[in-house]
């Protein structure tokens, strides 16, 4: 079936409009108001050599690592868990696990301050038990929570449809030959698993890094580098320091996303 | 022995889980629907925040609405042609276009919305109305639509099909929407869901784009989580889940039954 240049042309045109006009001319422009303050070109740099900005970026990635190990590690054993073991209401638990998949990083914030807030359960169970009410939703730890939140069902959805196509043959193999279960752990099952993990784990870690409606719920002290953005715009009406500071953000999350896609031909959202 | 231990700590992992993601939002739930929070269930359930909610932020629930609607258009009738034509050429420019395409998605919502301001805040019309909340989910939901239709245009034979009905003598206009769209249905549905629950939900892009005139669902959270006593707060985050969660729930089951079609297939 021949299709002319011409009806190729017009089946992507409205698409092309909408990209062109309203995403590639606004990135250049961000990346030109990113030179366009006082250093310059030099803003590029301010990520690393302003202690502010270099103390932001640290804490962004340190936590972000954190984030995606910590949730790589249960959602692997919870995903495995639930596609080995069907019990009566296991369906129920996986529709649970997954259910927070579309919940905007606001609402995330919020329900953590649920967990761990002033009024929160954690807080009201602690000060019942110990006299010393627990708070910390409003510090990194809850900023931690709140990412593993958004994190958890993500990884959990790659992590069940990878094991479902495992064979399990190779593990009875395995055993039959007096591999203990660690070994069969370690040798068989997450070696199958591994591309998966690579893949969301850089997901996982890309949408931690961009985040910014949890944080944003949280706030009080938390410098992260969205937030750091957001403010250096709205406080510091410093349009140039924000740009430059995005345009970096993004390079990031792109990377970390293109990685992820290499490895598994797959994508998903960067939101949160 | 050693397996029993391995099941039952995996159990208890598993439900740890599933408390820590469903615990708050039960929490949340019944904050929304009782007098006094901080006194518990004792105090009296009441409609009364929920009420509050409608009457201090309705508009916001009927913008999201609109603009979730109006997103869902404009990502049919520029991704769905897109898709297509990306499905049919093998060329190195549709491959980068595709990329270019999808590329929304891996910039975190905030850059692209300073991006936005920075190059088009001086039109004031523009800059002041719901458009341009429009524009900036257009761009961030186009991408799912693109690949979730050319997900299924891909898995077919649709050249096979087409030089069929060419041969019958449909034409271009024809052949589009009586073999692509009707075949591409599954998903044109899987990505239309998936376009209307992250607009509703969206809000690092609407957070820098809105005005205090165009503020949509997740801002107006947002803004009571700030400002507004707790049960508020819960009460509209309860309206908000009671719009997102069917949409997530058809999401499921349909993402069910396209595995069991696929499988069935196979």
């Amino acid at each position: 079936m021949k299709h002319s240049s011409l009806s190729m042309g017009l089946l992507l045109l409205p698409a092309s409009i909408l990209v062109l006009a309203f995403f590639a001319l606004p990135m250049v422009q961000l990346v030109i108001t990113g030179a366009s303050g006082e250093e310059g070109l030099a803003a590029y740099w301010s990520i690393l050599t302003v202690p502010r900005h270099r103390e932001a970026l640290i804490a962004t990635l340190v936590l972000s690592l954190v984030v995606t190990l910590t949730a790589l590690v249960i959602s692997t054993i919870v995903g495995v868990f639930l596609v080995r073991n069907k019990f009566p209401g296991s369906n129920l638990l996986v529709s649970m696990l997954t259910f927070p998949l579309a919940f905007p990083g606001v609402v995330i914030g919020f329900l953590i301050i649920m967990l761990a807030g002033r009024q929160g359960l954690i807080g009201t169970v602690s000060q019942a038990v110990t006299g010393s009410k627990l708070v910390f939703a409003y510090s990194m730890t809850g900023l931690f929570l709140g990412y593993l939140y958004f994190s958890i069902p993500r990884v959990i959805l790659t992590v069940m449809a990878a094991a479902e196509k495992l064979d399990i043959s190779l593990e009875e193999a395995a055993r039959s030959l007096g591999a203990s279960q660690w070994r069969v752990i370690k040798d068989v099952l997450l070696p199958a698993l591994k591309p998966g993990l690579i893949a969301s784990g850089a997901i996982c870690f890309a949408t931690s890094v961009g985040a910014f409606g949890t944080a944003f719920t949280l706030a009080t002290k938390i410098d992260v580098l969205a937030m750091t953005i957001y403010t250096e715009f709205t406080l510091g009406a410093n349009m140039a320091s924000a740009a430059s500071l995005s345009v970096v953000l993004g390079l990031i999350t792109w990377a970390a996303l293109f990685i992820a896609r290499s490895l598994s031909g797959n994508n998903v959202a960067a939101a949160g | 022995m050693q397996r029993k231990t391995l099941f039952y700590s995996a159990l208890a992992l598993t439900l740890l889980t599933v408390a820590f993601l469903v615990v708050p939002v039960i929490m949340s739930v019944m904050a929304g629907l009782t007098k006094n929070f901080f006194l518990g269930i004792k105090s009296g359930l009441t409609l009364e925040w929920v009420v509050q909610v409608w009457d201090l932020y309705q508009d916001t629930i009927w913008r999201s609405m609109g603009i979730a609607l109006a997103c869902l258009i404009i990502t049919l009738v520029a991704g769905v042609p897109a898709a297509y034509a990306l499905a049919l050429s093998k060329s190195r420019w549709a491959r980068i276009f595709e990329e270019t395409l999808i590329l929304p998605v891996a910039i975190p919502g905030l850059a692209i919305a300073l991006a936005l301001i920075q190059t088009y805040g001086g039109f004031r019309e523009f800059r002041m109305s719901w458009a341009f909340i429009l524009v900036g989910h257009v761009l961030y939901t186009l991408p799912f639509m693109v690949r979730s239709v050319l997900a299924v245009l891909s898995s077919i034979p649709l050249h096979e099909y087409e030089e069929a009905a060419a041969s019958l003598g449909a034409a271009k206009r024809r052949r589009f929407f009586d073999i692509v769209v009707p075949n591409a249905m599954p998903g044109i549905l899987a990505g239309s869901l998936m376009v209307v629950t992250l607009s509703i939900g969206e809000f690092n892009l609407s957070w820098m784009l809105h005005t205090p005139l165009t503020k949509t669902l997740p801002v107006g959270l947002a803004d009571s989580y700030a400002s507004m006593r707790l049960e508020v707060a819960s009460a509209y985050t309860l309206v908000f889940f009671i719009m997102i969660v069917p949409l997530l729930i058809a999401m499921q089951k349909f993402g069910e039954t396209g595995r069991a079609r696929k499988s069935a297939r196979r």
